[in-house]
């Protein structure tokens, strides 16, 4: 088990207070300024070394998606960072322990981050339901400028770097990273075609580059402990530890931060009691937010906890969300509900997604109750291809992925049932 | 998104709303809101000045607040932008209330997570005090809508009320708040669960057990 001296979110329950002296007695803001005297190269060289893969889901090297934006202004304009804090996949719940109960560690992270990329500000995109969360937050970025951290000469380092805090208002797609950007330049959330990407033209048509709120938050303490501390834990390409959030049918949901590639077992047994009724009650588990498809026990129980460990079964690490379900699951409704969930966030610009989340949706709810077809759980693979790939933003395929692992590996279940309901008819 | 729509624009509605205008405190937040975005483009704030008068409008009708199209005229004035353009916003975003709504808006959270751990209980126990999803009870305390993940999944099943979450809920600890509420009383938001602090494991934390009584600077040991 990780160490807690190794634990970068030490307030993550929120025992002690958010605020900046607490903040400060925990380590963080310490010397900020010795850690932008090294500069912007070698901090982004010694983030590529650390391994750090961006904690938002796509898994991206955070180090080389900084090193992406310009190194001066040609033209004149501004470089912006935007630390994506939209948490709304289903299951994820880390960014939020963050933001109320370490938010020092994000603000500093900021700054570092920024500097790192020569960003004249970072806009930091908070959900709109996390109500009480933003006002944690805007404080901690008042108390930040109060003390001189941020602001003209932030840390006394010469450097001005500004953080302003956008609250969201409630829609899922926000959390892509154009559409992110759309919704802080005042429009509905609707992701644009790329290119151009973001770190060419984005906010405001400025080079802007997106991260994950844990993808900031953990580069100070990277850069204090060494690259070589973070790339200590974890398999090869899965280095760092990591904010695991456990949710559904274990005895003891939480959010724990862990090291990368710890086995699934060792996670459930060790912090959630195992999982309800015992192992051998284990059902299926959706190991990284509801985007990814689901593994079945036998699959899941030895699996590392990382990005090549899920994908190996056929999933993905995701926000490393990991919902569990024992057997007394209703199985197809619980995927149901994620299509349902889908088709509620459809921003509604690509029609395979506008119009396929609704379809695939109705078609779940008829699987679940057995009235359809046999032929129809073809058919609703099929659909799923058609959507899947077919529109501008990851949308269409969040939906069209649990669904098919659904299918991959509950069709039994799903046949089961419309045969039942035949069987019933017919009576 | 379909199924939203906009509160008729009626001479009745102009008249109560017609003249809306900030509040002084809401003036001076709304010119510190418009500051935080580059010049020229203060579009940008059209998010948190919705929000504000939504807020605004909440304090008037004693309600969680609502979006009345003179109101977004007023905000699309502020910004000099086309209404088509706030509407546009006002409707996409789903905090926005484009219909009146209750004292209280309970939002019930029932995606998977939530869903598995008992949402169908609790909103079988707001119906059982005769809300309905979508509407809000006659005497205009409780407006009932289920709403898609709240980001509580470690201490589900959750409802938002307004500006607080309450979490780890049972159909009996929700009787528990409302009750409260109706009382004009204050619960205690967050965790329901006796003995749980926030999102650790129930009964203690497995990890950082130092931080529970101290702020401990783990530094020295690394």
């Amino acid at each position: 088990m990780l160490a807690d001296k190794d634990r970068i979110f030490t307030n993550v329950y929120g025992y002690q207070p958010w605020n900046l002296k607490a903040a400060q007695a925990r380590g963080d803001w310490d010397q900020t300024k010795k850690l932008l005297e090294r500069g912007p190269d070698a901090i982004i060289e010694e983030m590529k070394a650390s391994g750090l893969r961006g904690r938002g889901g796509a898994g991206f090297p955070t180090g080389l998606k900084w090193s992406f934006m310009p190194k001066e202004s040609k033209d004149g304009r501004p470089s912006f960072l935007v630390i994506n804090a939209d948490e709304s996949e289903p299951g994820s719940c880390k960014d939020r322990e963050i933001i109320r109960h370490d938010p020092h560690k994000l603000i500093e992270g900021a700054l570092v981050a920024g500097f790192a990329m020569r960003a004249r500000a970072a806009y930091i995109y908070i959900r709109g339901e996390y109500i009480r969360e933003a006002e944690t937050l805007f404080a901690a970025v008042q108390e930040a400028y109060d003390a001189g951290l941020i602001g003209k000469n932030a840390c006394k380092s010469g450097y001005d770097f500004d953080v302003f805090v956008h609250r969201g208002a409630g829609a899922y797609i926000c959390g892509e990273e154009t559409a992110m950007i759309e919704s802080i330049e005042g429009k509905k959330g609707q992701p644009r075609l790329k290119p151009p990407f973001p770190a060419g033209a984005g906010l405001y048509g400025c080079p802007t580059t997106v991260n994950n709120v844990e993808s900031i938050a953990v580069a100070p303490t990277i850069l204090r402990r060494g690259a070589a501390w973070f790339s200590s834990f974890g398999r090869d390409n899965n280095k760092g530890t990591k904010l695991f959030q456990i949710s559904g049918h274990v005895e003891k949901p939480c959010v724990v931060e862990e090291a990368m590639s710890i086995p699934f077992s060792e996670l459930i047994e060790k912090h959630c009691g195992g999982i309800r009724g015992g192992k051998d009650n284990l059902l299926a588990v959706i190991p990284g937010g509801s985007s990814v498809p689901l593994v079945p026990a036998a699959e899941i129980w030895d699996a590392p906890m990382d990005f090549d460990g899920l994908r190996a079964v056929g999933s993905g690490l995701g926000t490393a969300a990991v919902i569990v379900m024992d057997k007394s699951t209703d199985i197809v409704r619980a995927i149901s509900r994620l299509s349902y969930f889908y088709k509620h966030e459809s921003c509604g610009q690509c029609t395979p997604c506008r119009e396929g989340t609704g379809w695939m949706w109705r078609v779940m709810e008829r699987l679940r109750t057995g009235d359809a077809d046999v032929g129809e759980i073809d058919m609703l693979w099929d659909v799923t291809k058609q959507v899947e790939g077919h529109t501008i933003c990851a949308l269409g395929d969040a939906a069209a992925w649990p669904i098919q692992g659904l299918i991959r590996h509950f069709r039994p279940e799903i046949e089961r049932r419309i045969a039942e309901n035949v069987r019933e008819a017919a009576e | 998104m379909a199924d939203r729509h906009l509160e008729p624009d009626t001479p009745e509605l102009r008249a109560r709303w017609g003249n809306f205008a900030w509040t002084a405190e809401n003036a001076a937040k709304a010119k510190e809101i418009v500051a935080r975005y580059p010049d020229g483009r203060q579009r940008s704030a059209v998010m948190p000045l919705l929000d504000l008068a939504q807020r605004q409008v909440g304090a008037e009708t004693n309600t969680q607040g609502w979006l009345p199209i003179p109101v977004m005229e007023y905000v699309a004035a502020q910004l000099d932008m086309p209404i088509i353009r706030v509407v546009e916003v006002a409707s996409f975003y789903t905090m926005y209330n484009l219909v009146p709504v209750g004292r209280f808006h309970v939002q019930v959270c029932g995606t998977t997570p939530c869903m598995l751990r008992g949402s169908d209980d609790i909103l079988a126990a707001c119906k059982k005090r005769g809300m309905h999803k979508g509407h809000t009870t006659d005497d205009g305390l409780w407006t009932l809508t289920e709403v898609e993940c709240m980001g509580n999944c470690a201490s589900a099943p959750m409802v938002q009320i307004n500006d607080d979450n309450y979490e780890d809920l049972t159909a009996d600890r929700l009787d528990v708040v409302l009750d409260a509420l109706a009382a004009g009383q204050t619960p205690k938001a967050g965790t329901q669960e006796p003995g749980r602090h926030t999102v650790e494991p129930l009964g203690g934390p497995t990890t950082l057990k130092d931080m529970v009584s101290a702020n401990h600077d783990y530094r020295k040991e690394w």
